[in-house]
């Protein structure tokens, strides 16, 4: 006995790169950036939004892979973290979390890259408060977060500088 | 059940178009409640309507009298719009204490109004500034005040086939500040255990000639308290005239205890948020003056 | 090998190896890995947190399109009396597999009671719910002092403490331990604390769920690839649960995305293994983040008594700990440790300690950082700050007048070698944070702890390569940039680049046994593997080189990564290269169960300001002084002492499991399970102190665990001193502050 298969075709910008894939109109963007397209690297840590470990971005938005629907990205623009660095050039975020030791586990290092690439982008130069409160919504149960953060503000400096 | 449709319609016509016809639908517009709730299962709806491609519902407008924002327009977008957070500081506080950074990203003031969760942070900020809700429905348009539009813990006055257009929002009068104040035990991430909305108007000479005080998280729904805002009008803000609107929020305060407080600590804190809040917002008026 | 040398590379700190991975997203944990032809696990979960199951039929399951394997309970082995596992991971196999699947009998909500495989998640979820159990359904017990109530259920009917009569109990363990007179000395004491303080049951709170994928062919050989902290102790307990031999099963581990002892069990594997067995295909579980904290073990809730008595001049003359708790549904409580440990910094020579553990309708708890340290030492903390405010004396000078010395013995009668208690103690004296004024309305609170810190076995073997790069293979799944440590030492030992040595965590066919990653011992243990592989393989490549130059090997000397006689050199490299016409492969493996390791102790300063209005406390400042004998890579003992510390502060303010009276979690996710979130924080400095472990060659100690244990009492006592009211009752979240706030 066949089921009708109930999937949408949906065409995205995923990291570069036009994309088109099938979902199920009640999918969300983590699943199908894991399971459909084999971008593993967006992790799932509650598929609640509550630990940013599926942060990606959308159209340069911020957002919890795991509360968008799938199909809302026609015709959008998704950043995940196999989309960060250039090539083999990291993004000063990656190389200074990488410098400073601010990953243990790694589990939510894909999320905090993701997260601390949209604040600096949005925010060239935050205070320490104003990047623990952007990245608040990134869980890490290993760091306690010294290491990162530390990092993410020499990434900032480190790119002021090489605007400058 | 999974949900079987997604369907985008681009006009608010199409749209009730769409609802219209009869399955089980959810509309849908940053989804950080709704696709929370189809995931934990109190949520089960076969369609699932996004409103994000509706211009009226994400357009954010400012004219001389009013401020609209699209019932779907994102907090992160009336946060970065160039005027609405000078207009309405504690909206915007009480719209970035929504969530986190990602969540900010998606959530609408619209949604979190229409979820009508006890502790919503848009709704007493909302509240505290006259916000009205303009809804469509098959019948045609109505207005509803904020306070009127939730109608119990997670229930909403939007009959079947309506949907939430708009806020709109006086713009303050002269010498007028808002400010929105929660207690969580974390910085950040958590749900409200006790929440405070103001806005008021202090003359030069610091008297209050208006003001508007409204409590969450501490009700089964959101509450503006008038006896709080009598206590207010007239007076010079002086620590009497605070006090008694403190007794007034923790007199209509009817909290319950659960996993994220007790009874009455809420009953406590709500006071103590709202004290706070009205020193942070005649602290805005006057620096606006200086 | 000195353990007071000077090192080439040891204490530096390069980028980890496996850095780029995971920055990058290419690093896999474990739902990651998808096989060829896989279908999808489903648990079927108790809704009762106490019940007979009546009957299960899964009929209608395997009836559906799509369904291709069903199993109950009674597809697994059933349990008798043996022992698995070792250290904080050791439970007996009657807990172990009605933990993985009830075998008829529910003690906890969520329990598992079946399971099935299905062509997709969403295919095999519906399938699930297709399975029908029938329950008769008891009385459920959550508080550990019901639990010994006369009428309480009863949970076990064929388990009885040792020296317990057989009578229905759900007391698990009683075991107490006295040394010298406590008594005559507590009549001997000027001053005494007696209280009784308690902390609640909390999770490990990893970001990464439970993941596997097992794959069994025809013969019963199993390829399982999981999340874990020990894919030896996986395979172990996966082939005691299932019955299939462990020589034909292989376990790769991924990489793993946090565990803090949670991830030393299995509670998957043995279902994905029979699920994948039945339906003849690849079977991948993930586990939901509600079964998470709904079904696995968290750390017990514990309620201590602790009398502390001291004489005038600042002596602390003796000691009585009673440690009550609770161990949920099957024994795991680890009421042991705290009974030798829990005066483990003091000199005491009159003591008794008491652990006992109780039965209720939770899941097992399992091991967390340090098990059962946290619980002991916050009662035990608190009253000796107490007792030094009493006699008037400084917090950190009391702990100085009875810090443990070098010969001094603990409670099992160990005496203590060369330790760093007390340069610890001195550092924090002498720390600017220390010597800074508190601000006004905060409190300061210091404490010290302590843990043993496990030896154990590890294996590693080191194969090197024609081009002089080096590959080391162990068995120790990395949690916390131990890849980089191995490297480290090993580049220390043989003198090539850090950038040549390619650490890997191998699979259990391809390296010797090793135990869990966890009891503080990857540094040490596996470390001392890897030391003793590169040294074997320096002497070897001494060999070649001295048949080459025709001399005895004891002539030749091994510096700066090559073998040196006279003015004759042969490097690593060329003896890489040419290896096949110099003897053979150049490949060495080593293995030990380590009699090396070294206790760890630390010691916390911790500022924090309390709104009294509120009830939240923020910490304003936070230092961590840690002995780590000596600290291999310095960035990854730093993030252990930060993180340990983070987790104490999350259990002391905001974490706890919320139970209601059906046994039921009201919480079971990250939005009421609080953990620190980074905007409650501020920076957490740390000092390394350098102590080196006279039985490492390296002087290594462990480190992963002791920054737990202070934390909990620094910050009760500094909230104290913000407020003026004592809190004996964790954890502090403002409802409790502001209702003993207005009491007093």
């Amino acid at each position: 006995m066949n089921k009708p298969l109930n999937k949408m075709a949906v065409q995205a910008n995923i990291n570069g790169e036009s994309t088109a894939f099938l979902c199920s109109p009640g999918q969300v963007l983590a699943e199908v950036l894991r399971d459909e397209l084999e971008l593993i690297g967006t992790k799932i840590g509650c598929n609640t939004g509550d630990c940013g470990a599926c942060s990606v971005l959308v159209d340069d938005r911020l957002v919890c892979s795991c509360l968008v629907l799938a199909a809302e990205v026609e015709g959008k623009s998704v950043q995940t973290v196999e989309g960060v660095a250039n090539g083999g050039e990291l993004h000063p975020v990656q190389q200074k979390l990488l410098e400073h030791g601010g990953l243990q586990c790694g589990i939510c290092t894909p999320g905090v890259v993701i997260a601390a690439k949209a604040l600096l982008d949005h925010n060239p130069d935050p205070t320490e408060e104003q990047a623990r409160y952007w990245l608040a919504g990134n869980l890490c149960r290993c760091t306690g977060y010294d290491k990162i953060i530390r990092a993410v503000l020499d990434a900032a400096k480190m790119m002021r500088e090489e605007a400058a | 059940m999974a949900v079987q449709e997604f369907i985008s319609p681009t006009s608010l016509s199409e749209a009730q178009q769409v609802v219209g016809d009869g399955a089980a639908s959810s509309w849908l517009a940053g989804g950080t409640d709704l696709l929370v709730g189809i995931r934990l299962g109190a949520r089960d709806p076969a369609r699932v309507i996004d409103l994000k491609q509706i211009p009226e519902l994400t357009a954010i407008e400012i004219d001389e009298t009013s401020v609209r924002i699209g019932a779907a327009a994102s907090a992160f977008d009336v946060l970065h719009n160039s005027d609405v957070p000078s207009l309405f500081p504690g909206l915007a506080e009480a719209l970035n204490l929504i969530g986190s950074t990602q969540i900010t990203g998606r959530c609408s003031a619209g949604g979190n109004l229409c979820n009508a969760s006890p502790a919503a942070d848009s709704i007493p900020a909302l509240i505290a500034n006259g916000a009205q809700c303009r809804i469509l429905g098959p019948d045609g348009e109505r207005t509803l005040a904020v306070e009127d539009f939730v109608v119990g813990p997670n229930r909403n006055a939007l009959a079947s086939g309506e949907l939430l257009v708009e806020l709109i929002l006086p713009r303050p009068a002269a010498a007028t500040s808002d400010a929105y104040l929660r207690l969580t035990p974390r910085t950040e991430m958590d749900i409200a255990v006790a929440g405070a909305g103001v806005s008021i108007t202090v003359d030069e000479s610091g008297t209050c000639t208006a003001a508007r005080v409204a409590i969450g998280a501490v009700a089964p729904t959101a509450l503006l308290v008038e006896a709080a805002a009598e206590a207010l009008v007239g007076s010079q803000l002086d620590q009497a005239a605070i006090d008694e609107a403190v007794a007034a929020v923790r007199a209509a305060a009817t909290p319950i205890s659960d996993k994220r407080g007790t009874a009455e600590y809420r009953t406590h804190v709500v006071g103590v948020l709202v004290a706070r809040a009205l020193a942070n917002a005649q602290a805005r008026i006057e620096e606006a003056r200086s | 090998m000195n353990a007071y040398q000077e090192f080439k590379i040891i204490g530096s700190r390069p980028v980890r190896p496996d850095g780029l991975d995971k920055v990058t997203g290419r690093a896999r944990y474990g739902a990651d890995l998808n096989m060829q032809g896989q279908i999808y696990g489903h648990v079927v979960r108790s809704p009762h947190a106490h019940a007979v199951i009546t009957s299960i039929d899964c009929s209608k399951a395997l009836a559906m399109d799509g369904v291709l394997a069903v199993m109950t309970g009674d597809d697994l082995v059933k349990p008798g009396n043996e022992m698995l596992g070792s250290g904080e991971g050791a439970m007996a196999l009657k807990d172990l597999v009605p933990m993985v699947m009830s075998q008829g009998k529910v003690l906890f909500h969520s329990q598992a009671v079946a399971a099935v495989a299905a062509t997709s998640p969403e295919l095999a979820a519906e399938a699930a719910r297709a399975v029908e159990v029938t329950y008769e359904v008891l009385p459920a017990v959550t508080d550990v002092h019901k639990a010994l109530a006369p009428d309480a259920p009863i949970l076990h009917h064929d388990r009885f403490p040792d020296d317990y009569p057989e009578e229905p109990t759900n007391l698990a363990t009683h075991i107490s331990l006295t040394v010298g007179e406590p008594e005559a000395a507590f009549a001997g004491a000027d001053v005494i604390v007696e209280q009784t303080y308690s902390v609640p049951m909390c999770h490990q709170g990893y970001i990464e769920p439970h993941a596997c994928v097992a794959s069994v062919d025809a013969r019963n050989r199993v390829d399982l690839w999981c999340s874990t902290q020990g894919h030896f102790a996986a395979r172990h307990f996966t082939s005691a649960a299932t019955g299939i031999d462990l020589g034909k099963i292989t376990v790769t581990a991924s990489e793993i995305g946090g565990g803090f002892g949670g991830k030393t069990t299995v509670y998957l594997e043995p279902l994905a293994v029979v699920l994948a067995q039945k339906a003849g295909r690849p079977v991948k579980m993930v586990m939901d983040r509600g079964d998470v904290f709904r079904a696995t073990g968290g750390a017990p809730g514990a309620e201590t008594r602790v009398k502390l008595g001291a004489t005038r001049d600042g002596k602390l003359v003796a000691a009585d700990v009673d440690c009550l708790m609770d161990s949920g549904a099957y024994n795991g409580g680890p009421a042991a440790f705290p009974v030798y440990m829990a005066t483990a910094c003091y000199k005491l020579s009159d003591a008794r300690s008491t652990g006992r553990s109780v039965y209720t309708n939770k899941p097992k708890i399992h091991a967390y950082r340090a098990p059962s340290m946290p619980q002991v030492t916050l009662g035990f903390e608190l009253a000796v700050t107490e007792l030094a405010i009493e006699l008037g004396i400084d917090p950190i000078e009391f702990r100085l007048m009875n810090a443990v010395d070098e010969g001094d013995a603990n409670m099992m009668g160990a005496p203590y070698l060369r330790i760093g208690l007390r340069e610890c103690l001195e550092t924090a004296r002498n720390h600017k944070h220390y010597k800074s004024a508190v601000a006004e309305g905060a409190g300061r609170g210091v404490a010290m702890g302590y843990w043993i810190n496990a030896g154990m076995q590890s294996s590693a073997t080191l194969n090197v390569i024609a081009d002089g790069h080096v590959s080391i293979l162990t068995g120790s799944p990395d949690i916390g940039g131990s890849r980089a440590s191995m490297a480290l030492m090993a580049s220390e030992v043989l003198g090539i680049p850090f950038e040549h040595i390619h650490p890997q965590v191998a699979a259990t066919d391809a390296v010797g046994h090793t135990d869990v990653t966890g009891g503080s011992r990857t540094t040490v243990a596996t470390g001392q593997a890897v030391i003793q592989a590169a040294e074997q393989c320096v002497a070897e490549m001494c060999r070649r080189a001295a048949a080459e130059w025709e001399v005895e090997p004891g002539v030749v000397a091994w510096s700066q990564g090559a073998a040196h006689h006279g003015d004759q050199t042969l490097t690593f490299e060329k003896l890489a290269s040419r290896a096949g016409t110099m003897g053979g492969p150049l490949t060495f493996s080593s293995s030990l169960n380590s009699t090396s390791a070294a206790p760890a102790f630390g010691v916390h300063i911790c500022d924090a300001e309390v709104d009294k209005e509120t009830g939240r406390t923020t910490i304003t400042r936070y230092t961590v002084i840690q002995d780590a004998g000596k600290a291999i890579h310095p960035d990854y003992v730093e993030g252990q002492m930060q993180g340990g510390a983070v987790q104490g502060i999350g259990w002391a303010l905001n974490e706890e499991y919320l139970y209601n009276e059906d046994g039921v979690l009201e919480n079971p996710g990250f939005l009421d399970y609080r953990i620190p979130v980074a905007s409650d924080l501020p920076f957490i400095d740390t000092v390394i102190v350098e102590v080196p472990n006279p039985l490492h060659p390296f002087g290594v100690k462990g480190v992963g665990e002791v920054p737990i244990v202070p934390p909990m009492p620094a910050i009760a006592e500094a909230v104290y001193q913000s407020t003026g009211v004592r809190f004996r009752d964790l954890p502090l979240n403002p409802p409790k502050i502001v209702a003993a706030l207005q009491d007093n």
